[in-house]
């Protein structure tokens, strides 16, 4: 039983995370990458930054408009995937998604995103928990579907 | 008298869900038992193709099919069935017009007068109409609760506008628009008038030949008629005189190898590939049961819902209304502090259907000042009670229960 089961501390980090969104700017830094997501389906509309030191992920950042789940998910990432290299970022993605497949994972990769693991019961919310992430997996060479 | 208790025993989907509320009708509409009755004896007892063959069967679909012309030309008002094309929808009937009408008369600055708060379907064939002949686009001035003052709309015409092209009912904000006095002042200056009335004709009393528009599109699925089924009405002359952005079986008389092809007259030349009998005849009889009721009631008891709705949620300090003035049955709003999607899934874990978005009018950002907003959008067939349920829902939303919904 980890802290991050308690819904009303979920609750509460998803609240955060959207009034108060980690790393919410546009990185204008030189050689940053940048990959724009917008939802055919949804209203959200994020760009995922990232700018490289080798193979490290050196900053990360996002912007847009987004609803609560695609604004904190994208704002938990961006803490989590800053100051990894690639490799380690693809890892802690695909953990992530796999959660949200209801496959098994390892929940020390993810810290606290795994406050959206119940997400993967809502159909409709999974896209939001997800965009950035697919993001942040299209700027390191990863596809991955929806 | 409008019979609420009897209008909701026609519609199947309300008594196979008793405790939701449905209120993205502008989306799409029920469908009345009398509807699914028309197309279930169709497939049961009725299947053939029309205008074929010499048997039975495919007389009866023909002269079923036929009638449906009638029925909606009656329901338009259209001086004649001819003027009637069928349609997948209004998507199609609009993209028809641009592609029949507007690519063949349109050149270099001509100009096709037009809202910022259209559908995409009224907007992007436009769009592809400039690509091709060099004809540009301006846009009428629209005040913030989507209506638009005559004197704006004056001074918007010129000689240079060739198509006139606007929505009946905005599918945002519900402005009803006052058309018969623009399509006059268009015709004054020699415009061709295209209506999407997509959001109007399933809602209020339509008829063409008062209104005197050119073109007229709009949906069957939204008076609860199947997917896919759709009007485009056109002028009779409009029709005859421009070709189809189609061809094939159905819509030519003859043609020979050398490339000769006579078609056959509006309406049939718009209809090349074998129809969707089943779709039309839906159409045919989702309109008759609208007309059961009276298109005049359908409309009065939606503005009575809008409201009674506008009256429930002004109160509601954290709810902003933007549309509180227009007359039709669209409820369009945001809760502060909380995004759209948020409140519309909150919503829906109340078991209450609304539609979050930029409604695919993804211009009208600039006019209303959001980016998105909640739709609740009434039929016939809701209530007062429906009403409460929304307003009751959002008198105590906050953003920590609608991230509580989104977590169970």
């Amino acid at each position: 039983m980890s802290i991050f089961d308690d819904k009303a501390i979920a609750r509460d980090i998803i609240m955060d995370n959207y009034q108060n969104p980690h790393n919410k700017k546009t990185l204008d830094k030189e050689n940053t990458q940048s990959k724009h997501m917008a939802s055919d389906s949804c209203i959200d509309d994020i760009t995922v930054y990232m700018h490289f030191e080798g193979e490290t992920i050196d900053d990360v950042s996002f912007n847009g408009i987004g609803c609560t789940i695609s604004t904190a998910s994208t704002s938990i990432l961006t803490d989590l995937i800053k100051g990894k290299t690639k490799q380690e970022a693809k890892t802690i993605i695909h953990n992530y998604m796999d959660m949200l497949d209801e496959k098994p994972y390892d929940p020390h990769l993810l810290q606290e995103a795994v406050i959206f693991k119940d997400i993967s019961k809502s159909a409709n919310r999974i896209h939001c928990a997800t965009i950035g992430w697919r993001g942040a997996a299209a700027l390191l060479g990863e596809k991955i579907d929806e | 008298m409008f019979d609420e208790t009897a209008v909701r025993s026609h519609f199947p989907m309300i008594q196979n869900h008793p405790d939701l509320v449905y209120l993205d009708n502008a989306a799409t509409a029920f469908k009345s038992d009398h509807m699914i009755q028309v197309v279930n004896d169709f497939y049961l007892r009725g299947t053939s193709n029309v205008h074929r063959g010499d048997y039975g069967l495919s007389i009866k679909a023909s002269n079923d099919f036929d009638h449906v012309r009638d029925i909606v030309k009656d329901f338009i008002h259209a001086k004649s069935s001819k003027e009637i094309v069928f349609t997948s929808g209004a998507s199609q009937s609009l993209n028809w017009i641009a592609y029949s009408y507007g690519l063949n008369h349109l050149k270099k600055d001509d100009v096709i007068l037009t809202t910022e708060a259209e559908h995409a379907s009224n907007i992007l064939p436009w769009f592809k109409v400039c690509e091709a002949t060099g004809a540009k686009i301006e846009y009428i001035p629209m005040q913030n609760d989507g209506s638009i003052h005559m004197d704006d709309f004056k001074n918007a015409m010129h000689d240079k506008v060739k198509i006139f092209a606007i929505a009946y009912v905005s599918n945002v904000l519900g402005v009803v628009q006052p058309l018969k006095q623009m399509i006059q002042i268009a015709h004054e200056y020699g415009a061709i008038t295209v209506i999407d009335a997509a959001q109007a004709v399933p809602h209020m009393p339509v008829d063409v030949r008062d209104l005197d528009c050119d073109y007229l599109a709009f949906s069957g699925h939204k008076l609860g008629a199947a997917g896919g089924s759709g009007v485009l009405y056109g002028k009779y002359d409009l029709l005859e005189n421009n070709d189809p952005p189609l061809y094939g079986g159905g819509s030519n008389a003859r043609f020979d190898l050398c490339g000769n092809i006579l078609l056959k007259h509006a309406p049939f030349k718009y209809e090349a590939g074998t129809p969707n009998v089943e779709g039309v005849l839906s159409l045919g009889a989702a309109i008759e049961f609208l007309q059961s009721i009276g298109m005049e009631n359908i409309f009065e008891h939606e503005k009575q819902l809008k409201r009674y709705a506008v009256q429930r949620l002004q109160p509601l300090t954290h709810v902003h209304l933007y549309n509180a003035t227009s007359e039709s049955g669209l409820i369009t709003f945001n809760v502060d502090g909380i995004f759209a999607q948020d409140v519309a899934s909150y919503l829906n874990r109340h078991n209450i259907a609304v539609r979050s978005g930029n409604h695919c009018a993804k211009i009208l950002v600039e006019i209303i000042g959001t980016s998105e907003t909640v739709r609740a959008s009434c039929y016939l067939y809701n209530t007062k009670a429906d009403i409460d349920r929304l307003v009751d829902a959002l008198t105590d939303i906050t953003l920590e229960k609608c991230i509580e919904a989104a977590m169970v």
